[in-house]
């Protein structure tokens, strides 16, 4: 016991159960609560719930959808944090504070305006449609409104970094010969990887979860674009709890699995970096 | 989560009325009955007061019914629902906090209204739609919500159903039309309001099918933009009303619950049901709307396709139903 005390900054124990306390009531009693309640199906009727080929085809299309998204906002993200970060312009603030817009706005909302844009009538599906590109109640309105969704992760972690980087890594760098996209991919890139991951993971997670925007522009139509929480639903409508809860514990189960992957993939990269 | 915590909210500001000398009622009801249900509290809450000096105080909460239903059974205080579906009572009174003979507490099966699915088309009806064949002509896009989330949706399917089959066709007929309706259905949006914003403001498909009342609301709002057809055969939509058996005796609020649905059977509120666009049970009262504001449907009881609700629920829209095997990729 008196051990303990030994450490250099006070209050370890304290704050160490604070944490866990608060852990344990946010985040794992529901979660808890979830397989449990699962666990009340014997295996098969598990196994039947969550394993349907048109299950299969929900989470191929939740996991991908989110996978999709969150690639496009790692590239997006980086390049508005590069912009915010490296030059200024008129307007600048304004923008800074819109990327946190899409955290703040009921996404329900979001879906219904995305989806009146791109269908036929509305004011991109106008030009789009005919094209052949269809933006509402196809996957690509669900890619769309994820990104839209997931925007402020990345550029919020990758903006603190950004500004903390030396000038002079990057002048050096020049002086020692490198072209400018050597010193961007050697120099610049590598110090960025942590960030990007975390902010690939949040964005990830977030489109795994989404809900509210996704139904209103997906169209919902089964082994096409509907997304596994859509199953959820169904399930509840049926007064039956436990497969709803069983398919809820299946997207957890692989949501967690790969947020470790991502996870281990930062440490190394944060490894390398030393 | 969100559930446990407004039945919290719920009950702390019910508590909070109980302390007060004043008597307050939750009526846990679905989405679009919000203006009917304050029309007829206004009137029930003057007449009670009069009649018995005590001054009640109606609460209402509104929501997806089947939602509704599973906060009531999580613990929302609810001291009457009145819920659009028999299958969201029935899910109730399975755990015990409604006796199992509470359907026949009030009169007619305990419905002082009723509805039915009725289709909105375009103005000038363009497409001609006038019966439920007219839905699977080439060309016509239906809207109607997905079935298996919405109560709007499974009662468009059970219509669909029962035009085929109170006709006279077989159960094959039956199949077929549904798969070949469900085909021209370009959007499962997941409940009624989502339906209706992709009909009417996105202007995506011909026809509607919608709740008889919530088709009325549409056409108004729309301003000459949309018309109500009415099919020859529809289903007859049972929302039910019901008192909470548990919550009403432990909060001692059974005589004023139980008066409070009373009321819905007499002229006064037969007529604001009339007024809503909800059928009411009076013949009288519905006879001086009929063919004016309620159109001359053949309404179809559950029983024409199905034992019962749950049983036409579990046969048609549940795991491996009918509706299930309409999406099944082809080969399979």
């Amino acid at each position: 016991m008196a051990g303990v005390n030994r450490q250099v900054l006070p209050g370890f124990s304290l704050t160490l159960g604070y944490t866990l306390f608060y852990l344990g009531i946010l985040v794992l009693l529901p979660i808890a609560a979830c397989f449990i309640k699962a666990a009340s199906l014997s295996f098969d009727q598990f196994w039947g719930a969550v394993w349907t080929e048109r299950a299969r085809a929900a989470y191929l299309l939740t996991f991908g959808a989110a996978f999709v998204a969150a690639i496009a906002n790692l590239l997006l993200g980086l390049l508005l944090a590069w912009v915010l970060v490296r030059y200024s312009f008129p307007g600048k603030k304004l923008v800074d504070s819109l990327v946190d817009l899409p955290l703040a706005l009921p996404t329900a909302v979001a879906g219904l305006v995305y989806a009146g844009l791109y269908v036929e009538n509305g004011w991109l599906g106008q030009y789009l449609v005919p094209l052949g590109i269809q933006g509402a109640y196809s996957r690509l309105g669900i890619v769309l409104v994820l990104i839209f969704v997931g925007l402020p992760f990345v550029v919020r972690t990758v903006q603190p970094i950004l500004e903390d980087l030396d000038p002079e890594l990057e002048e050096a760098s020049a002086s020692l010969g490198a072209t400018r996209l050597q010193t961007f991919r050697d120099v610049i890139l590598p110090t960025l990887y942590p960030a990007l991951i975390t902010g690939f993971a949040l964005a990830f997670s977030r489109g795994v979860g989404e809900y509210g925007s996704v139904v209103f522009i997906s169209g919902n139509m089964p082994y096409k674009t509907e997304i596994a929480p859509i199953l959820i639903v169904a399930r509840l409508e049926e007064f039956a709890y436990g497969e709803a809860t069983a398919i809820a514990v299946v997207l957890l189960v692989i949501s967690f699995s790969m947020l470790l992957l991502i996870n281990l993939l930062e440490r190394r990269s944060m490894r390398h970096e030393r | 989560m969100k559930r446990l915590f407004a039945a919290a909210a719920m009950s702390a500001l019910l508590a909070g009325g109980v302390a007060a000398t004043e008597t307050t009622l939750l009526n846990v009801s679905y989405d679009p009955t919000r203006e009917l249900w304050r029309d007829i509290n206004a009137n029930f809450t003057r007449l009670y007061e009069k009649q018995t000096g005590i001054k009640v105080t109606i609460k209402q909460s509104h929501g997806g019914s089947s939602t509704q239903a599973r906060a009531v059974i999580d613990g929302l205080d609810a001291d009457v629902v009145t819920l659009a579906s028999y299958l969201d009572d029935d899910a109730i009174s399975k755990t015990g906090l409604m006796r199992a003979d509470w359907i026949d507490r009030f009169p007619n099966r305990s419905l002082p209204y009723t509805s039915t699915v009725v289709f909105v088309v375009r103005k000038g009806n363009p497409k001609g739609i006038t019966d439920w064949p007219d839905l699977v002509k080439p060309g016509v896009e239906v809207i109607t919500p997905n079935p298996k989330t919405s109560g709007n949706g499974y009662l468009s399917f059970f219509a669909a159903w029962g035009s085929v089959i109170v006709r006279g066709g077989s159960r094959q007929d039956a199949i077929d039309f549904v798969t070949r309706l469900y085909k021209q259905v370009p959007v499962l949006d997941s409940g009624a309001r989502g339906a209706t914003t992709t009909f009417v403001q996105k202007r995506i498909g011909d026809v509607h099918l919608a709740w008889e009342n919530e088709a009325h609301l549409e056409v108004r709002e729309a301003k000459g933009d949309l018309e109500i057809v009415n099919p020859p055969i529809s289903i007859l939509a049972e929302p039910h009303v019901a008192v909470v058996d548990e919550n009403v005796d432990r909060r001692k609020t059974r005589e004023i619950a139980e008066a409070y649905l009373t009321y819905t059977y007499s002229d006064e509120a037969q007529e604001i049901f009339a007024r809503h666009f909800y059928r009411p049970n009076n013949e009288a009262v519905l006879k001086k709307y009929l063919g004016t504001v309620f159109g001359d449907i053949q309404r179809f009881p559950i029983t024409a396709i199905a034992r019962d609700f749950p049983d036409a629920h579990k046969q048609f829209i549940g795991e491996g139903g009918v509706f299930d095997t309409i999406y099944k990729p082809k080969g399979q």
